[in-house]
């Protein structure tokens, strides 16, 4: 018998793995990226798990917006990404710090 | 074999083959078999969906996910020429603290779910099917009628992104002869091509002689 929480563990250990990969890789902005896409998707199987268990259709309405802005957003982060690297020649995080922040 | 012990022992395999390779894609060297770990990823993740009979947004996820950003991710992994030492240096350094940190929010957040409490909620029937439609037309009929706004401004979200990519990514070189369209659908045709109007010429030698017109009309 699946359960609600067969699925909410399996959303926070794939959250976790992705808080871990920004740690571990906080050099190549690449696997940055691909880390919050996989923060993203633990969400998404926690709205589908919700949405699945109270019978409430908004759940999944809400997964497909979130599919939408974080494709919007990949492909805005990797143009910012080829631009960077074409005027910069590097996508080390630490080297990018022309804006003082 | 019963269907519900069945559908738990393929929800372990799927999200065992996840977890995995979500490891794999933060753990990884090479860039390009981390983008393809996490194809993987997804790929699992929408079987998992397909579980919790979520089936428009498990194909969705594949089509969208895997066909059209994972495969942007390795055009552009592809197309930059990285160097691997460089940046993956501190990674051995940053390894325990991201361990650590992982594994405690691990603890908390199922210490704050309360798994045992959870357990209790068995999946029940689809809600899709109790209402007697299907699961895309469940999800359709709340998307164009409720969520309408919403929907309309995604699509907005869409196109500002695809202009905002194209913009950044545009590269005007000099010294490079190309054509401008705009250029030649605004031009105007009195500029290009001036008419001079003049009076007829005639022969030079005046072999003929010309006949007068008021002669004619006379009866």
């Amino acid at each position: 018998m699946i359960t609600l929480a067969h699925f909410i563990v399996l959303g926070a250990v794939l959250f976790c793995i992705a808080v871990a990969g920004v740690f571990i890789n906080r050099k190549n902005v690449i696997v940055l990226l691909m880390a919050i896409e996989l923060m993203l998707l633990a969400v998404n199987i926690n709205f589908v798990a919700f949405s699945r268990f109270l019978g409430d259709v908004q759940g999944q309405v809400f997964v497909f917006f979130i599919l939408t802005v974080a494709a919007a957003e990949s492909a805005i982060g990797l143009a910012i990404l080829t631009l960077l690297f074409r005027n910069r020649s590097t996508i080390n995080v630490a080297e990018i710090d022309s804006m003082k922040g | 074999m019963n269907p519900q012990l069945i559908q738990l022992i393929m929800f372990y395999a799927f999200g065992a083959v996840a977890v995995g390779a979500a490891l794999a894609v933060i753990t990884l060297r090479n860039s390009v078999h981390a983008v393809l770990s996490l194809v993987l990823t997804f790929f699992s993740v929408a079987c998992i969906w397909l579980l919790a009979e979520a089936e428009f947004l498990a194909i969705a996820l594949i089509v969208v996910y895997v066909g059209a950003v994972m495969v942007l991710f390795l055009f552009v992994v592809m197309m930059l020429d990285i160097k691997m030492e460089q940046v993956r240096e501190g990674f051995a350094r940053y390894l325990p603290v991201g361990i650590i940190v992982a594994l405690v929010m691990l603890a908390e957040m199922i210490g704050m779910i309360g798994v045992r409490a959870m357990g209790l909620h068995v999946m029940g029937e689809d809600p899709a099917a109790a209402a007697g439609l299907s699961n895309t037309a469940w999800l359709g009929h709340a998307l164009y009628t409720q969520f309408l706004l919403p929907f309309e401004i995604a699509a907005i979200i869409l196109t500002v992104g695809i202009v905002a990519a194209v913009a950044l990514t545009l590269r005007h070189r000099g010294g490079v002869r190309h054509q401008s369209a705009a250029e030649q659908v605004a031009v105007d045709p009195r500029t290009r091509m001036r008419i001079v109007k003049m009076a007829s010429e005639t022969m030079p030698t005046e072999t003929v002689p010309p006949v007068a017109p008021s002669q004619e009309t006379s009866p």
